[in-house]
């Protein structure tokens, strides 16, 4: 099957068609967060303060990546486990993100979210930092730098692999793939 | 015979540079393999990414994995190898010069709960053997912890045996499903005490992938475990396969009357480790 391509800030009518098992191509602007950065983000909208970035419509990518070497905008990227951050993720989507990028089951919680606002979680390849800093052209820091590799860094990518892991109905491609090939 | 802190300490940088940058000839094998008996089509396009990014990561320098880890290093030292300085200290200054120079992630924190970023990926694990002779073999193995924090304990009763132990196992690796990027390595440590069935679950993930156990018990239990492990269908990523562990590597100790120990880590696909004989000088 074709990948899809789809190109970042995602609106609603992108994410909603989207299915569980589906290969997506991503281009555009994306933001990066994990543990600690969430821990601020999600501070700053209970306390009703602007985030560092517009979220609307937008894709957080759980990374903490390598430090770029030299001649390269970065060093390998690939994703974290993504249910360290299910605590955070709700406030996140009501804020307008569109999406998330892991990998990882999550917890039901953020199934609900993703039905709510529509949006879609979605699996990179996990182990494959290297091959995925290809499809990374552009990336600067744009909060809390003093968090070293959990600083948030706005990502220019090109069809980045992803995989709808879970979509806006809440099917499931873990438990999908897992029930066709358990033998037990 | 001695040898110098200095020694120890650049020869520490450079495994821990190759050991994030180089896929072992051993994990590439069995990714290969793995390419080929996997029956699900998107497992074996995972399988074939992970073993591109291998290439990439060879030929360009980059780390394998953003996660370059907590390094976990081993030490034998010939009883009969003085070192001149503090060995401590010269592992983790040979950290610090690897993480920095090869552009590696410093993921290490001062502290579980103020967790202030060292900065320099110090300081290292570090278990230490006296073994006979004059010599001093160090294995670095950086651990990421997608796959650390997916391993647990038990301490079974004994009449619980092998059943309770292959379900233990199994339902340790049920439980981690796609979290730590399957297909894994899975390393048990069976016997002793708490803290040492955890060292032995370790240390059997530096053994080749796929080289049996020696002990015919231990060696029954892991065809046992690879095949009840692989029947779960996680599959490469999790979404779905028949490969979800390349190999379990089992590691036993005598243990007490009272007691099972069993402790069960795992490995994602970068089962990275290099290691290297350093001999000493005459004094």
């Amino acid at each position: 099957m074709e990948p899809i391509k789809l190109q970042t800030p995602l609106t609603v009518e992108d994410t909603a068609r989207l299915r569980a098992g589906q290969t997506c191509l991503l281009s555009g602007i994306i933001y990066t967060a994990r543990d600690s950065a969430h821990k601020r983000l999600v501070e700053m909208l209970e306390k009703g303060e602007k985030l560092p970035f517009d979220p609307q419509g937008q894709l957080i990518y759980y990374v903490g990546p390598c430090p770029a070497p030299p001649g390269r905008v970065i060093g390998s990227a690939g994703p974290t486990t993504s249910t360290r951050m299910d605590i955070y993720t709700p406030a996140m989507l009501a804020a307008g993100v569109r999406g998330v990028i892991g990998k990882g089951d999550r917890s039901q919680e953020v199934v609900q979210a993703l039905m709510q606002h529509k949006a879609v979680y979605f699996g990179a390849i996990g182990g494959a930092g290297a091959l995925i800093a290809k499809s990374i052209v552009q990336a600067e820091v744009v909060a809390f730098p003093d968090l070293g590799p959990e600083a948030v860094h706005r990502l220019q990518v090109k069809e980045m692999p992803v995989v709808v892991v879970i979509d806006s109905l809440g099917q499931n491609f873990y438990t999908l793939g897992r029930a066709e090939y358990s033998k037990r | 015979m001695r040898i110098k802190a200095e020694k120890i300490s650049a020869a520490v940088a450079q495994l821990c540079i190759e050991a994030n940058r180089m896929l072992p000839d051993d994990v590439c094998a069995a990714l290969a393999k793995a390419a080929e008996t996997e029956e699900s089509p998107v497992g074996r396009q995972m399988l074939s990414s992970l073993m591109e990014n291998a290439r990439i990561a060879r030929t360009e320098q980059m780390p394998i994995c953003q996660d370059t880890g907590m390094a976990v290093v081993f030490v034998e030292l010939g009883q009969e190898l003085k070192v001149e300085g503090d060995l401590y200290e010269a592992i983790n200054a040979g950290v610090a010069k690897g993480y920095t120079d090869g552009y590696l992630r410093k993921s290490v924190v001062r502290h579980p709960l103020d967790r202030v970023n060292t900065g320099d990926n110090t300081p290292a694990i570090v278990h230490l053997r006296l073994v006979p002779g004059n010599k001093m073999r160090i294995t670095v193995a950086p651990k990421g912890f997608g796959s650390e924090n997916m391993g647990g304990l038990a301490m079974l009763k004994p009449a619980q045996g092998r059943k309770g132990v292959v379900d233990f196992v199994t339902s340790v690796v049920e439980a981690a499903g796609a979290n730590p990027c399957p297909p894994i390595i899975v390393g048990v440590g069976l016997g002793g005490t708490m803290e040492y069935a955890t060292y032995l679950a370790k240390r059997a993930l530096l053994r080749e992938v796929g080289t049996p156990a020696a002990n015919p018990l231990d060696r029954e239990l892991e065809i046992e475990l690879e095949r009840e492990i692989n029947k779960l269908g996680i599959g490469p990523q999790g979404f779905g396969g028949t490969v979800t562990t390349f190999a379990v590597h089992v590691e036993s100790y005598p243990t007490h009357i009272a007691g099972l120990p069993v402790a069960v880590n795992i490995n994602c696909h970068a089962a990275r480790h290099k290691e290297i004989v350093l001999e000493g000088e005459e004094e």
